[in-house]
């Protein structure tokens, strides 16, 4: 074996074992926050957690059932509002526009995903709160529906792209139409790279809260319907964390901690639901 | 194509298909245009007192009712830039090992965990911030870079815990979720028969991933990078726990600052008199703009060093 | 496809089923001082008469001031006390005056993380002002080592931390300042949000405390109530007759009773460095605020009586959560004063 092979192959598995440090690095952070939620906020969790309303200071139990499931209706109509612009919006990039559209449309996106979350949130009382005197679910919504657009747009039309020409031409060739060949070949092989975009934009606004306070402002009750302020996890968790009170505290790591399993459910579920369907084989 | 006739096509479908997902694709800038123009509608009263002035001062002064955007400018170029320097690294490495040597059933639970990274609720990341970062900070990581390296000026000064540094490596956790699972499903979908030809070729395993493999999925990459870019000038929460919230420019990382997301979500709630309100509406205006230019700069670059490369591992 | 569009179908059903019969819901958005008092009389109150909520969200008093007078929450709470400007322009936006309403006391403590230093520290008010102003730079320093004869204090150089976000707290920190030093009156003055000529920014209370209870030969001021649930030491502060008061409920209470006498009739007022030997010179009042008319009889009644409910038997609620009593005169005064709701 010449030299020249063997520094070569030093490096090789040099740089591959560096991947995997940062690999476990990425993930050893992951798990020091997991831990530390645990930690912290895991005695809060019981049964009362899931099904009370929040308790003031000093009185033990209670729960954020009403910010459980606040957040679940505000992530299920943001993404009603931020899953079809972005994702019809990606297909629009990739499979029926010019050059200079796309290029426009691509930087808009690009822009809008770096407003902070704060002025979004203005943004959406000016539009759907100060007209109506009136804050709401569906203003909350809204905001978080904006945030999700870039993530799921950009996302969208990189694997529709990345798609190969083959499958294009041999469904061309077939007598597709564009629009069959689209729905019917392209999407469901840049599925999974899409429904990961989708689910980290998901996992992106459920943890917002700057934009939630001036949009569904947060409730101490339920919140029936659309129209009325809703409480959510990441506002109780502000609330909370920003208060003296160790028990509220503790409430706070509580409910990051079931944010997090709220978003691993809808992980998963949103996997094998959707696994269905045509599966283009990994390369 | 041309020979058939526009009904036809109406009746398969491509023809509103077109127009509807362009409905949708114009709705995003509409958007976008919408939101430049209410903040630059509620900016109006800084703009006109201050003019290009807003750009030259470094007071921020609620009571005498003067400001200035260079420090908070600064802060965010600063802080964005320190997470990227962390996060691509790390990121892209994790995408790869994940993509190209895990096992694909591990490789995909993994992700499952890093994907929860970016649903850890911004105020908690803040609170680790304050109770983890900044005390590793003033007991590892100061006396670690200011004793070896003091002399130069991004590590000189003492160290509160807090500044840029503390807020940029926090905002390198938030943003490397986004660098490694965009990537890393890039890079999954790059066609086995790419890697395959390299290693024929007499390609090591690295040489064949860095070399032809990540070239192909490079616009992806990229793309994920935006992504990251993007998160962390408009990180809000997090950034204004450990960054000391003070406008000033300091060249040293270890010194407190301020950013103007940060100063945004801080005082907009509390503030009270027009001109003031106004002001930090314009500081918003300001980071529009911002990642306006940063992101044609980089694209400028990405246009420049793919016409001069050698066009390895373009489609 | 199918199968995904009927459990969306499915779902949002559900959301519309959550809460048939719904009480009435009264907004309120303001100050996070006083936020566990309310939330605590609120749900009371709630238990009380079921068929009204109270929901009150703490977003900040100047949110809580804004939103109010833009009319999408029903009333409004704030550590200081609205402007002669704030109040104009909501009366020009809805038509009709706002009433101010204290409802507890608080007081603003210096708190600090000093080597060797565990229990109290005297502060005179030129000492705090220097500090703040950036003059006195080392703990060391005579003007705090004079008051402390017998402490061991480090010449370490002192870190000032102050609010980040605009805050009652500041207000009645500055205010206090402004009161005692003629040259932070000039140089700063006093607001929910200044030009700091020194120091870190914390967020909230929270965050000050935080950054006290993580940075050595550091100097905050917080809310008593966060100094007392995270066991950081506070010192005493002189007050005006001379003595050093340790902020407590009572000596909160004092500061308040002593400016009765000239309480003005819309109850802005500021309370800091009053007269009184056991007076804690750093008090205030926090504030609802309730609009003077209100187009729904119900909530109108629903106001009143949590108004007089609050003044009369919420008060026993207090002293629990560390916030201290209205004196006597004053809830007398606000009790008259609820008529003027309409």
């Amino acid at each position: 074996m010449s030299a020249r092979l063997r520094w070569r192959k030093f490096v090789s598995n040099f740089m591959l074992t560096m991947t995997g440090v940062c690999a476990v690095v990425s993930v050893a952070i992951l798990f020091c926050i997991l831990g530390y939620l645990v930690f912290n906020g895991g005695t809060s969790i019981n049964w009362a957690f899931f099904t009370q309303l929040p308790k003031p200071v000093g009185e033990a139990g209670g729960g954020l059932a009403n910010a459980i499931v606040g957040s679940a209706k505000l992530l299920l109509a943001a993404s009603l509002i931020g899953v079809p612009v972005g994702f019809l919006g990606g297909i629009y990039l990739a499979e029926f526009s010019g050059p200079k559209i796309a290029s426009v449309v691509r930087y808009a996106a690009d822009l809008l995903n770096g407003v902070p979350s704060i002025v979004i949130g203005i943004f959406a009382y000016s539009l759907v709160v100060l007209p109506f005197k009136h804050f709401s679910t569906l203003a909350g919504a809204f905001a978080l529906g904006l945030m999700m657009i870039p993530i799921t747009l950009r996302s969208t039309e990189e694997f529709l792209g990345a798609v190969p020409r083959m499958l294009r031409e041999g469904a061309m060739a077939l007598g597709a139409s564009k629009w069959k060949t689209i729905s019917t070949v392209i999407v469901p092989a840049a599925y999974r790279g899409i429904l990961t975009a989708i689910l980290l934009a998901l996992a992106r606004v459920a943890g917002e809260t700057a934009p939630l306070l001036f949009t569904a402002l947060g409730n101490r009750f339920w919140s029936p319907g659309w129209t009325q302020p809703t409480a959510s996890l990441p506002v109780m968790i502000y609330n909370y964390a920003n208060s003296p009170y160790e028990d509220w505290h503790r409430q706070a790591w509580a409910a990051g901690l079931v944010l997090l399993g709220l978003i691993l459910i809808i992980n998963i579920l949103a996997r094998t639901i959707l696994s269905r369907g045509i599966a283009v084989p990994r390369s | 194509m041309g020979s058939r006739s526009f009904l036809s096509k109406l009746r398969e479908g491509d023809e509103i298909a077109r127009l509807i997902t362009f409905l949708f694709a114009a709705t995003v800038v509409l958007i976008t245009v919408l939101l430049v123009y209410e903040l630059w509608v509620n900016s109006a009263l800084p703009r006109q007192k201050f003019g290009l002035h807003f750009f030259a001062t470094q007071v921020w002064d609620p009571v005498m009712d003067e400001y200035g955007a260079l420090p908070f400018i600064y802060g965010t170029l600063v802080t964005s830039a320190v997470a990227l320097l962390i996060a691509v690294p790390l990121g892209i490495g994790a995408s790869i090992f994940l993509a190209e040597l895990a096992p694909p059933r591990i490789s995909d639970a993994l992700q499952f965990f890093i994907d929860l990274l970016a649903a850890v609720p911004s105020v908690i990341y803040g609170v680790l911030g304050i109770f983890i970062v900044v005390p590793l900070m003033r007991t590892v990581i100061y006396p670690a870079l200011n004793k070896p390296l003091g002399f130069l000026p991004i590590f000189k000064g003492p160290s509160y815990g807090v500044g840029f540094l503390t807020a940029g490596i926090v905002l390198a956790i938030m943003v490397i979720p986004y660098i490694i699972s965009v990537s890393r499903e890039v890079l999954l979908s790059v066609p086995r028969d790419q890697r395959e030809a390299a290693l024929a070729l007499g390609s090591t395993r690295w040489e064949s991933t860095w070399k032809v493999v990540v070239p192909f999925a490079k616009t992806g990459i990229m793309g994920s990078i935006f992504l990251a870019l993007a998160r962390a000038l408009g990180e809000t929460m997090a950034v204004t726990m450990v960054i000391g919230n003070t406008p000033k420019i300091s060249a040293s990382l270890f010194a407190p600052g301020y950013s103007i997301a940060a100063a945004i979500a801080s005082e907009f709630t509390e503030a009270t008199g027009d001109l003031y309100l106004q002001s930090l509406i314009e500081l918003g205006l300001v980071l529009f703009l911002l990642t306006f230019v940063l992101n044609g700069l980089a694209r400028l670059l990405i246009v420049v060093t793919t016409q001069k490369g050698s066009g390895k591992g373009n489609q | 496809m199918k199968r995904t569009a009927m459990v969306l179908a499915v779902v949002l059903a559900c959301t519309l089923l959550t809460g048939a019969q719904s009480p009435i819901l009264i907004n309120g958005a303001g100050a996070t001082f006083p936020y566990p008092i309310y939330s605590k009389w609120f749900d009371v109150y709630h238990q009380k008469s079921s068929n009204v909520q109270f929901n009150y969200q703490p977003v900040g008093s100047g949110a809580g001031i804004k939103q109010m007078t833009e009319g999408t929450v029903d009333f409004g709470a704030s550590d200081g006390p609205m402007t002669d400007d704030q109040l104009k322009a909501f009366e020009s936006k809805r038509g009709f005056p706002v009433l101010h309403f204290p409802t507890v006391l608080g007081a603003v403590v210096p708190t600090y993380n000093v080597k060797g230093v565990s229990g109290e520290l005297n502060f005179t008010p030129e000492a705090l002002a220097g500090i703040y102003l950036g003059k006195i730079t080392k703990w060391n320093d005579p003007a705090i080592a004079g008051p402390n004869k017998g402490v061991n204090l480090p010449s370490d150089d002192i870190v000032v931390i102050h609010r980040s976000d605009g805050s009652g707290t500041t207000y009645i920190w500055t205010d206090y300042l402004s009161n005692v030093s003629d040259e932070w009156k000039n140089k700063v003055n006093k607001a929910t949000s200044v030009n700091w000529p020194v120091g870190l920014g914390g967020k909230g209370n929270d965050g000050v405390t935080s950054l006290v209870k993580q940075t050595p030969a550091s100097i905050g001021y917080v809310e008593l109530i966060y100094a007392v649930q995270n066991n950081v030491p506070y010192g005493t502060v002189k007050n005006a007759s001379g003595s050093f008061v340790k902020a407590d409920l009572a000596s909160v209470t004092v500061a308040a009773a002593k400016t009765v006498k000239d309480m003005p009739d819309d109850f802005r007022v500021s309370i800091t460095n009053p007269a009184g030997k056991t007076a804690y010179p750093i008090s205030s009042f926090t504030w609802l605020l309730i609009p003077s008319k209100f187009q729904d009889p119900v909530k109108r009644d629903a106001v009143k009586g949590f108004l007089k409910w609050m003044l009369t038997d919420g008060q026993a609620y207090n002293e629990a959560l560390s916030y201290a009593k209205l004196p006597k005169e004053v809830v007398e005064k606000e009790l008259k004063a609820i008529s003027k709701v309409q």
